[in-house]
């Protein structure tokens, strides 16, 4: 053998080896996650990840949110290790944390700016201070309505209104016979769906699920103040069937005309105004969600929010996706492609500082007010022992907050009265506490 | 001799059938319909019939985030494989129940049906123990073996219904003439049953396909079949319904053409045995 032909064969090995070590670096990341519009564009923009960061793959996972949660559920109790990236919101987070099923991240790189995070969404997100997962949006609810109705109607609804002004524009602006109704709100059971509105709204009235000893107060005056006003706001002014109305049946009836007011999450904003989907596109005026007078005002804080699973077996090249996914230049991505109205909102200071997105966006400012008004860590007026502002954050309450649920919706379908609904929700709510160790017997 | 059945009688029959079908066939032409709307008027209140604006778009961007062969083909392997690996496992089961029944075949086959009741979470922690213990997370062969334990009651009692009406005196023949066990089931059992094991066969790859709980859960990407693909479709924030009647649509196309040109086996499977 010659020396060429030596050199040759020992360079073809060479590439050969670092071909393979190459290959083997590139590591494989499994990402679950939810369909909405903004997941959606995030997919569709993994190139440009892939070009950052040519030594990870990434592999989507898209199920509906119930589905998801049951799913990763499963997958971290028994240390399953599908998933390394998954989307989480704000009740999941604090109850994970807490039980060492999520990663802390706490070494995001300096770039990232983990203090350019709103504080009550980064709050939302922590257990004792430390960030268990990173904001992809964020969102609060606020009161949508009809500006030309309004006027029509004669009355002006103020941006910081109270339940007395919503009661009113809904009665002036209520006329079933043109179709419209004076307002549309939750009616579908579940803990997310009317329980989420409802709690919000109890909050405002000064109502609390739990003493500080973990005791329900659910037969409240408050929560009867509360119930009885939604169901007079719904059964007088309401749509037809509103007790199987959630989210996206609200938003057809108002994206059609059908409601003068809609109280919702601000995500809804970019939908009502938008003039390819909403016949009322440029009508939309936007106020924060009322209050009582008692200092808190109806409304919620949720975010759709990336973690990393404690079973995950790629921790690194998940951090690393998630600092992409949620970082500004994302944001600037986004607008790059696809406007400033389209980037996620709710989640960082900076984007409510720039011109641009504030000009795209008529709902932007009326947003962040809203997410500000929001505090997950003092949800009512009077002291209580959890978390979470339109839920508790304890495992228990996606069952009780269902069942509860049902009991409200059952009262606004007209089946049960409001002392009726209230007395079996706290009938529910304290066995359910009972037997899950919370009272001591 | 058959009883006579006037014109009138004849007329309000086939309305009544077509009105029966046509209320049972109505949720998928809805969501037929359904994917070809844009998504604003397939929330349209009073509902669009055929007046919209006709569009494929949904269809594009289904495939466009997600592409459908791959789950197409998860759903392929998994109905057939489970369907073939519970034959290979039933049909000696219902021979030896329809030819050698012991004092406890009846309650043998009743237990088994029995499992069917149960609702599956109830043992998913177990199974996806068993499943991460023994590195099957996320593969065909895991989902194979899982579907065909859920259907096996079933394939065991329809073939055992059809066995039972072969008269054994044709094994005892095959046997008089020298056949072993295998050969008296492959060459003389199997053939007369043949339409039993198709219409078995039929029903249990629709089963698979339609199966939506464990083809969910132990799966991410690789393995995932159509059930998956339809469920990322779905969303309680954002109205996506004409693109969800879009996926729905290809998922179920597939399996309604198969059952379309195999109805009268599948009938005819189903009603085997029922008059005597």
């Amino acid at each position: 053998m010659t020396f060429s032909t030596r050199a040759l064969l020992g360079a073809t090995a060479l590439c050969g080896l670092g071909y393979a070590a190459a290959a083997q670096e590139t590591t494989t990341i499994t990402i679950a996650t939810v369909n909405n519009g903004d997941m959606v564009r995030m997919q569709g923009l993994t190139d440009a990840f892939n070009e950052a960061h040519p030594d990870i793959e990434l592999e989507w996972v898209t199920l509906e949110e119930n589905t998801l949660r049951q799913n990763v559920t499963t997958d971290i109790a028994t240390n399953g290790g599908q998933y390394d990236v998954i989307t989480i919101g704000t009740y999941e987070v604090p109850i994970w944390g807490n039980q060492g099923w999520l990663a802390p991240l706490d070494d995001l790189p300096a770039e990232y700016d983990v203090d350019d995070l709103l504080p009550p969404i980064r709050a939302g997100l922590s257990v004792d201070g430390t960030l268990y997962a990173a904001p992809f949006y964020g969102e609060s609810s606020f009161v949508m309505y009809r500006r030309d109705l309004a006027e029509a109607a004669g009355i002006a609804i103020p941006d910081q209104p109270t339940w007395e002004d919503i009661k009113a524009a809904a009665a002036a602006m209520n006329n079933p016979e043109t179709g419209v109704h004076g307002i549309c709100l939750r009616g579908k059971a579940g803990w997310g769906e009317n329980m989420a509105f409802l709690t919000t709204m109890a909050n405002s009235y000064g109502a609390r699920w739990f003493d500080e000893n973990w005791q329900p107060q659910l037969d409240s005056r408050e929560w009867k103040a509360a119930i009885t006003d939604y169901l007079e706001l719904m059964t007088s002014y309401g749509p037809p069937g509103a007790s199987s109305n959630g989210f996206n049946e609200n938003l057809t009836l108002f994206q059609q005309g059908r409601c003068g007011m809609w109280i919702d999450a601000t995500v809804a904003g970019s939908f009502v105004t938008d003039p390819n989907n909403s016949t009322v596109a440029e009508q939309v005026g936007f106020a924060l969600a009322p209050d009582a007078g008692q200092g808190k005002r109806a409304n919620w804080l949720w975010a759709w929010s990336l973690a990393v699973p404690a079973s995950s077996d790629a921790p690194e090249a998940a951090k690393t996706f998630i600092a992409w996914a949620t970082s500004k230049e994302y944001a600037n991505l986004v607008a790059e492609t696809e406007g400033w109205a389209n980037v996620p909102p709710g989640t960082r200071t900076s984007l409510y500082e720039n011109a641009d997105y504030l000009a795209a966006a008529p709902f932007a400012q009326m947003t962040i007010d809203s997410i500000n008004a929001a505090d997950p860590n003092s949800p009512t007026v009077q002291p209580v022992p959890y978390t979470g502002v339109q839920f508790v954050a304890i495992p228990e309450f996606q069952g009780l907050g269902t069942t509860v649920g049902q009991e409200f919706s059952a009262a606004l379908a007209g089946q049960k009265t409001v002392d009726e609904a209230l007395a079996s929700a706290q009938e529910i709510a304290t066995q359910t506490m009972t037997e899950a160790g919370y009272i001591q017997q | 001799m058959a009883r006579a059945v006037s014109t009138q009688r004849k007329a309000v029959n086939t309305a009544l059938a077509w009105g029966v079908a046509l209320l049972i066939a109505f949720p998928i032409l809805w969501t037929f319909l359904t994917s070809f709307k844009p998504e604003p008027q397939a929330v349209a209140s009073p509902p669009v019939w055929f007046g919209f604006d006709w569009t494929v778009r949904n269809y594009v961007d289904v495939q466009r985030q997600r592409d459908y062969f791959d789950y197409f083909w998860n759903s392929v392997v998994l109905a057939l494989g489970s369907t073939a690996l519970g034959l290979v496992i039933a049909i000696p089961a219902a021979w030896s129940m329809a030819f050698v029944p012991g004092a406890k075949t009846k309650d043998l086959l009743m237990w088994m049906l029995s499992t069917k009741m149960m609702p599956g979470v109830a043992v998913l922690v177990p199974i996806y123990l068993v499943f991460v213990w023994l590195g099957l997370l996320d593969t065909r062969i895991g989902l194979v073996v899982v579907l065909m334990l859920i259907n096996l009651p079933i394939i065991v009692w329809m073939l055992y219904t059809y066995f039972r009406e072969i008269p054994g005196e044709i094994l005892e023949a095959a046997r008089m003439d020298g056949a072993s066990l295998g050969r008296e089931i492959l060459y003389v059992l199997t053939p007369m049953a043949i339409p039993g094991i198709a219409s078995t066969v039929l029903l249990n790859i629709i089963l698979a396909w339609n199966e939506a709980f464990w083809t969910i859960v132990l799966t991410t990407t690789n393995a995932a079949p159509l059930t998956k693909f339809i469920s990322g479709f779905s969303s309680p924030q954002g109205l996506f319904y004409a693109k969800l009647s879009a996926a729905s649509t290809m998922a179920i196309a597939p399996i309604l053409i198969m059952g379309w040109f195999s109805q009268k086996q599948l009938v005819r499977g189903l009603t085997f045995g029922a008059v005597k």
